[in-house]
């Protein structure tokens, strides 16, 4: 029996009385690797935020790990790159390896301190994404694409069951692009991370995540890119073209 | 030695320890603010204990205690206002800030007007700094460093990325209003060293000038508070030795100290 990570039972989230998410149905399951895909204003990013109990949904029940969404406490279970950070400010005096510490702390209780064993995992997690030379470096210096690598480094630093990344390769070139799905499929099969990726490049991801969640407000799709390709409804909605796109490189 | 004479008037000494630790608690402060664009709330800040201090005369109170209460509320209104109201953070701090200018002019001039007592709060009276303001003030500044040190990580966190501390589980809301609540009594009690004009800059100019040299978060906070110390002493001194206001020698201080930082990041 497959263990259920997120169950959303007719989630609707509604801003200024329009509806930006409408009577969504899903549920996500351990070991699953989600790409998560739609247009600008789809919905994607409230969805993220309403699966991690940041928006209370105005009808329905997501339950994340068995709780209700906005009752969770578990966070050290989940990894969390957020799309952009509203208060960030390129000047911020801190280096690659204090940023990546900030991952450890959920699994901290106070007084929350980073200890020598904390900086084996945070050199791990460096290591991983390719950066463990820029440990030192000021995060400010760094170019767009680093810093997207260091975010990720600080969301996978603590092993999460859950690993939720919004938008994660926007900066990054389509080489890194790639062997950064590649890293991710590596965490989903031998961690057995659950993992919900945000994305724009709808190409790549086939080719290395199990699900697609297609999203426009309401679900469009929800299955495996298998059932994606074959499905004519799909084709109709997409065109056959854009669908050849999506499904010619998951082959 | 005639130098350090100086250090020999009870009010000299007063003023060097509670503008030390002063200077410190607004240092660690300004640090957190200034990265979260939140600088100006110590000018705001300033503004509401004007109309605090105005209040606190208008009862016979000693104003500086009458205003901590009235600027710790203002402090939590332009959070709410900004958290609930949709109203940005710059926006919210100039409407409570305007209102207590507002407040302490009709107050001030129902009571007869500006009188010399009034002016030294705006520009800062080293000489008015009595025993027990120093004993608050490092009483002030050690709850500040205490906060500091056992909350550091979440303070760290909730400062770089709040929508990544929130979901570490940190409460980043109690942490802001940890942050603004510290802000407003440290502003309250900066008030008598530099003034209420001046107050804002006692918060800013350390934080920007240690982020010229830092390279962690941690050292950001320590040179801050190195700078803003070393700030006040020269201040207070070259205040003294050319018969200066004292406030606004601190600033200067201040500025001069960041030009020079800025420089040396220039030739490096």
């Amino acid at each position: 029996m497959p263990i259920e990570i997120i169950t959303a039972k007719d989630i609707t989230v509604r801003y200024n009385s329009i509806d930006v998410l409408s009577h969504l149905n899903f549920t996500v399951l351990k070991g699953d690797y989600i790409g998560l895909v739609g247009t600008n204003g789809s919905g994607k990013s409230t969805l993220v935020r309403t699966i991690l109990g940041f928006i209370k949904p105005i009808s329905g029940s997501m339950r994340v790990f068995g709780h209700i969404s906005s009752e969770f406490r578990n966070w050290d279970k989940i990894g969390y790159l957020p799309q952009k950070m509203a208060t960030y400010n390129p000047n911020f005096p801190t280096s690659v390896e204090e940023i990546v510490a900030l991952g450890l702390l959920s699994k901290k209780t106070f007084p929350k301190r980073i200890t020598k064993k904390d900086k084996v995992l945070i050199d791990r997690a460096l290591e991983l994404l390719d950066i463990i030379d820029l440990k030192k470096e000021l995060f400010g210096n760094l170019s767009q694409g680093q810093q997207q690598r260091v975010l990720a480094a600080r969301a996978i630093v603590h092993e999460p069951e859950l690993l939720i990344l919004d938008e994660p390769t926007t900066a990054f070139d389509p080489e890194i692009r790639e062997s950064f799905f590649s890293l991710m499929q590596d965490f989903n099969k031998n961690k057995g991370a659950t993992i919900i990726l945000v994305t724009h490049d709808i190409g790549s991801i086939g080719k290395y995540a199990s699900k697609l969640l297609y999203l426009d407000k309401r679900i469009i799709f929800y299955g495996s890119f298998d059932e994606f390709c074959k499905s004519d409804k799909m084709s109709q909605f997409f065109g056959a073209s854009s669908q050849h796109i999506i499904c010619h490189k998951h082959d | 030695m005639e130098l350090l004479d100086f250090l020999t008037y009870g009010f000299i000494q007063r003023a060097i320890i509670a503008g030390c630790f002063i200077a410190l608690a607004c240092s660690i402060l300004g640090v957190q603010l200034v990265l979260r664009k939140l600088s100006l709330i110590g000018d705001g800040l300033s503004h509401v204990t004007f109309g605090g201090v105005a209040l606190g005369m208008v009862f016979g109170f000693y104003p500086i205690y009458f205003a901590i209460p009235v600027v710790v509320l203002c402090s939590v209104g332009i959070l709410k206002l900004s958290e609930k109201a949709k109203i940005y953070a710059d926006a919210a701090i100039g409407i409570v800030s305007s209102l207590g200018i507002a407040t302490g002019v009709i107050l001030a001039s129902k009571s007869g007007g500006f009188n010399v007592d009034l002016f030294s709060y705006l520009f800062g009276n080293i000489l008015a700094i009595s025993n027990l303001d120093v004993v608050i003030s490092i009483f002030v500044s050690l709850i500040v460093l205490i906060v500091i040190f056992f909350f550091y990580s979440e303070i760290f966190s909730v400062t770089f990325d709040e929508e990544f501390a929130k979901a570490s589980g940190i409460n980043a809301n109690t942490i802001n209003l940890i942050l603004v609540i510290m802000t407003a009594i440290t502003v309250v009690l900066a008030m008598k060293i530099v003034g209420i004009m001046l107050t804002s800059a006692l918060l800013i100019l350390p934080a920007v000038s240690s982020f010229q040299v830092a390279r962690s978060f941690k050292g950001s906070f320590l040179i801050a508070s190195f700078i803003g110390v070393l700030a006040v002493v020269t201040g207070v001194f070259v205040s003294f030795l050319l018969n200066l206001p004292s406030g606004a020698c601190i600033i200067v201080v201040n500025f001069l100290f960041l030009c020079s930082l800025f420089f040396y990041k220039s030739l490096k």
